[in-house]
């Protein structure tokens, strides 16, 4: 089932036309990768999908993005009720330079749940369900800066754990990361996908090839090519796609 | 004219680190003067008792309350009001001719000459809001001098914190005032008090401006209303009309003391907050 319906996309900065035409339906509890060079739109799509480049000046879209069937782009649109529902990892970790128990349970704040007892529970489910509870139970009112860059990584993913999204959209979250933590990451991802629909944008072919179940490729603010990821890296029906992955270019 | 480019690197030195020298010098001369002058004088009666006989004898205990109280004043209206400007000219609003109108304004506001705040201050609280000489007339005229600090040092403490944590906040449907207050405020803190700790300091030494609008009564302060004599302007009557040498250096000493102290506060908070983001 499609969690997520893009029709006709297009967004300009200014007179620059960043995405052209884009079509495309991300499955429910799926992850699907968005693979391509740098500055081809991939970052900039993802961020379509939770409106984040509203923040940015002289942004025009036209086109419309379903999120579970509601236009994320009509006037009348929550778009705090979006972000709620559709969160976001970053290229580099990120967490406020607040205790890990602040960061973990911000956005309960946010969103006005106040309760200590629902809190608590919240913060052990969340860090929990990224394996970081047993490393930081003991030390939860520690600056969340002191963790290393993958357990800062994991805290960011357990901060919109406790939200309760229903799909994450990661913006490369290994590419600061060394191997051995990509790989956790990795596994981690796994894990989450029986939960949320996730959608990565990564440059690294390898993991697209590992995480996914689809795969996009853009380029030059196309989408050249989308569709399963075993057939997208065995059979490229585009010529394109098949220089990008055999490493003819980019 | 041609120099060995050796020699002139070693002159070049010799002369910045004279004026490096002199700059150091000076301050510590000032501190070692006031200190040599005043310490004999200062004892734990001399900040206990109230002035006696215009401040010839008796020690100095009203003018450290009043000092205490003008500046509480001040920094309680300042405070909100230059935090408050500065985070609408840096989060709810783009940079823009206003903007840079209301920040020349700022700027324009720090290099008035603090004597002429008070000549304002004495005209617009003094008389014609009928406070007349008062903690809070003199409150009020501090307030105004301190808000450039203020403003500026918040935005610099503010611009600071890293534009990603905006980007996560709203990523996770916080409003912009939630992002102000959960985010931007806490991180900024640390540069906001620098900037607040450093009015302090200028608010205690402050004496012109003071002078016009809270008064020089050597009474113990009661109210807001009540005209009240800091250690400033008790310094300068002191020393001006020649009624207490010894004391008047004693209340310097205090004086001198105490900003040396909040200027080693501000520095440490200034350092620590650089740490944070570095």
């Amino acid at each position: 089932m499609s969690i997520i319906e893009v029709n006709n996309l297009s967004l300009f900065y200014g007179n620059f036309q960043a995405l052209k035409n884009i079509n495309l339906n991300v499955e429910q509890q799926k992850i699907t990768a968005l693979i391509g060079p740098s500055g081809c739109g991939k970052s900039t799509f993802l961020r379509c999908l939770n409106r984040m480049n509203d923040l940015i000046d002289d942004v025009h879209i036209t086109g419309s993005v379903k999120i579970a069937s509601h236009d994320i782009y009509h006037n009348s649109f929550d778009l705090l009720g979006l972000r709620k529902k559709v969160g976001m990892v970053f290229q580099r970790p990120n967490p406020f330079p607040l205790s890990i128990y602040d960061n973990v349970v911000y956005g309960l704040r946010v969103h006005g749940i106040l309760d200590k007892k629902i809190m608590e529970e919240k913060l052990k489910w969340s860090l929990e369900s990224v394996h970081l509870w047993a490393e930081v139970k003991d030390k939860l009112d520690a600056n969340a800066l002191t963790l290393s860059g993958e357990q800062q990584q994991r805290l960011c993913i357990a901060r919109l754990a406790a939200v309760e999204p229903e799909v994450l959209l990661m913006d490369e979250p290994c590419s600061a990361l060394d191997p051995i933590s990509t790989a956790k990451i990795e596994d981690l991802m796994y894990e989450l996908k029986k939960q949320y629909t996730i959608i990565i944008v990564t440059h690294n072919m390898q993991q697209a090839a590992r995480v996914s179940e689809y795969t996009g490729y853009f380029l030059l603010g196309d989408l050249v090519e989308f569709g399963e990821t075993t057939q997208i890296f065995t059979s490229p029906k585009d010529s394109r796609t098949e220089d990008y992955l055999t490493g003819r270019f980019g | 004219m041609y120099l060995n480019p050796k020699i002139e690197q070693r002159v070049v030195q010799a002369i910045l680190w004279v004026f490096t020298l002199a700059t150091v010098f000076i301050l510590f001369f000032i501190i070692f003067y006031i200190l040599h002058k005043g310490l004999p004088v200062l004892s734990y009666n001399f900040l206990t008792t109230n002035p006696l006989d215009m401040g010839k004898s008796g020690g100095i205990y009203s003018t450290i309350i009043g000092t205490i109280a003008l500046t509480i004043m001040s920094l309680l209206i300042a405070t909100p009001l230059g935090v408050g400007t500065a985070i609408y000219l840096t989060e709810y609003t783009r940079e823009s001719r206003i903007t840079r109108v209301i920040r020349f304004g700022s700027e324009c506001l720090s290099g008035i000459p603090s004597i002429i705040f008070g000549l304002f201050g004495f005209i617009l609280f003094v008389t014609k809001l009928k406070m007349g000489w008062s903690i809070l007339s003199g409150g009020l005229t501090l307030a105004f001098m301190l808000l450039p600090t203020i403003i500026r040092t918040s935005e610099e403490a503010i611009k600071s914190v890293p534009y990603n944590l905006h980007e996560v906040s709203y990523s996770l449907g916080s409003t912009q005032w939630q992002t102000v207050t959960k985010v931007v405020l806490p991180s900024a803190l640390p540069g906001i008090l620098t900037g607040v700790i450093l009015s302090v300091g200028r608010s205690v030494g402050e004496t012109a401006a003071v002078i016009f609008t809270a008064g020089s009564a050597l009474r113990m302060p009661t109210s807001l209303f009540s005209s009240s004599r800091t250690m400033a302007v008790h310094f300068f009557i002191l020393a001006r009309e020649g009624i207490s040498m010894p004391n008047a250096y004693g209340t310097a000493a205090v004086l001198i003391i105490t900003i040396l102290i909040i200027n080693i506060i501000a520095y440490r908070l200034m350092h620590k907050f650089i740490k944070k983001y570095s």
